[in-house]
């Protein structure tokens, strides 16, 4: 038999217990309060473009192809640039031409089966480059849909592809909202940019930065706060694409422009 | 006991036991969830070691070409050029001298027009850098023939 009192003393313990959130019960990882106390900075690397420094040489492009062993002549790229010119009339006009992998050396928009159509300067509001890449992101769908575990995240954030173990199922060529996987020509595996991994692990730049003569492209540890790409993170104006998608993209932009997908 | 019902459900565990005998055999002893979870560190972790394996091709360092090559490393620090890398026209350096004992070096027009292709982009850098129209400014001849990459200004001129 159940008294008054118990059963509003129970009541009360039973309202208190769910009002506890279910974080109260994890239990703090020690090298996690480390880590927020100061002492030596974990390591994420992210990705900073200045779309104002890029004037559209494609050497990034050139580079990372013959770095990464990507087939030179097929029309697949782990990196390319955009070109994005908008006229007087508000239209948009954007080509990519073999991932613009010798540079833009004609004023005329490639529009692929639709020819060429050549813009007068006159034209031209505004006129830009944009050069995309793997966003590395933080919550990367690629390896989330992989069946087979073939794709991954390391801890350092960089999103890779185990070649011995893809089934070539197309997957999270599908999953990337980005567009940056495709299969790679010889291999006949899913294949993109894994930030160079085997230069940064040596303490070097990526192909494509290190290629860059303008400094529009950077690479650094977003977990250091003195690291150069980390204090402009921080501190100006910079935009990631597609952030509707949840993906937390890890490629920084300097002067990303609304038309930019 | 005999019955119908048994025959197959033997099959099937034979089946199971298999599988998973094959399994153990199949899947490498690093595969596994690693610090990013099941959701997304799903992985074998050799294949990490596998991409850090991968050979460097560019060092991507002037200083490095410079005791050997110091006449074109001095003439283009000068210059505007000197923000190139030397390998964005030479080439990857790979383990040079060793092997390859040469470079070559691209000496197309279309290497020099990928900046200096006149295009008026006004909000991007391209607009800042001098250009020409290939068309009319002495089509079919390398650039190189009149000027020096390696001292670009007009003062440079061959």
């Amino acid at each position: 038999m159940i008294t008054r009192r118990q059963f509003l003393a129970n009541t009360a313990k039973g309202l208190a217990g769910l009002a506890l959130p279910a974080a109260a019960f994890e239990i703090i990882d020690p090298k996690k309060l480390f880590a927020d106390k100061g002492g030596k900075p974990g390591l994420r690397w992210a990705f900073l473009v200045d779309t104002y420094k890029c004037v559209g040489c494609g050497l990034c492009v050139k580079a990372c192809k013959i770095e990464n062993e990507v087939p030179y002549d097929a029309k697949v790229s782990r990196t390319w640039v955009e070109r994005y010119v908008i006229t007087k009339d508000g239209k948009l006009h954007a080509d990519s031409p073999m991932a613009a992998r010798d540079g833009f050396t004609t004023s005329k928009i490639d529009l692929g089966d639709r020819g060429f159509e050549d813009i007068k300067a006159e034209d031209i509001t505004k006129a830009f480059f944009v050069p995309k890449l793997c966003n590395q992101c933080e919550k990367p769908p690629c390896a989330q849909v992989c069946p087979v575990g073939a794709t991954y995240q390391t801890e350092d954030g960089v999103v890779l592809v185990d070649r011995t173990w893809c089934i070539g199922c197309g997957y999270c060529i599908m999953a990337c909202p980005y567009g940056v996987r495709f299969f790679h020509p010889v291999y006949h595996v899913a294949e993109k940019c894994t930030f160079c991994y085997h230069r940064i692990k040596k303490g070097l730049k990526t192909a494509c930065v290190g290629a860059c003569p303008f400094g529009a492209r950077m690479i650094g540890n977003i977990k250091d706060p003195d690291d150069p790409v980390t204090k402009i993170i921080r501190t100006q104006r910079v935009g990631v694409l597609k952030s509707e998608y949840g993906t937390e993209p890890q490629v920084y932009y300097i002067g990303l422009d609304e038309e930019v997908r | 006991m005999k019955s119908h019902v048994w025959r197959p459900l033997y099959v099937v565990v034979a089946l199971v036991i298999l599988i998973l005998a094959v399994r153990m055999f199949y899947v490498p002893k690093d595969f596994g969830i690693w610090e990013r979870g099941y959701m997304y560190g799903f992985h074998r972790k050799g294949s990490e070691n596998d991409w850090k394996a991968f050979k460097v091709k560019y060092k991507f360092d002037n200083e490095d070409c410079k005791d050997c090559h110091s006449d074109k490393y001095e003439s283009i620090i000068k210059t505007p050029h000197a923000i190139i890398k030397c390998e964005n026209c030479h080439g990857p350096e790979l383990d040079h001298p060793n092997d390859p004992p040469k470079l070559t070096v691209d000496k197309r027009r279309e290497l020099c027009l990928r900046c200096h292709y006149q295009l008026p982009y006004p909000t991007s850098g391209r607009a800042n850098i001098m250009g020409i129209d290939p068309e009319k400014h002495n089509p079919g001849v390398e650039c190189v023939m009149c000027h020096n990459p390696h001292n670009p200004t007009l003062e440079g001129l061959k």
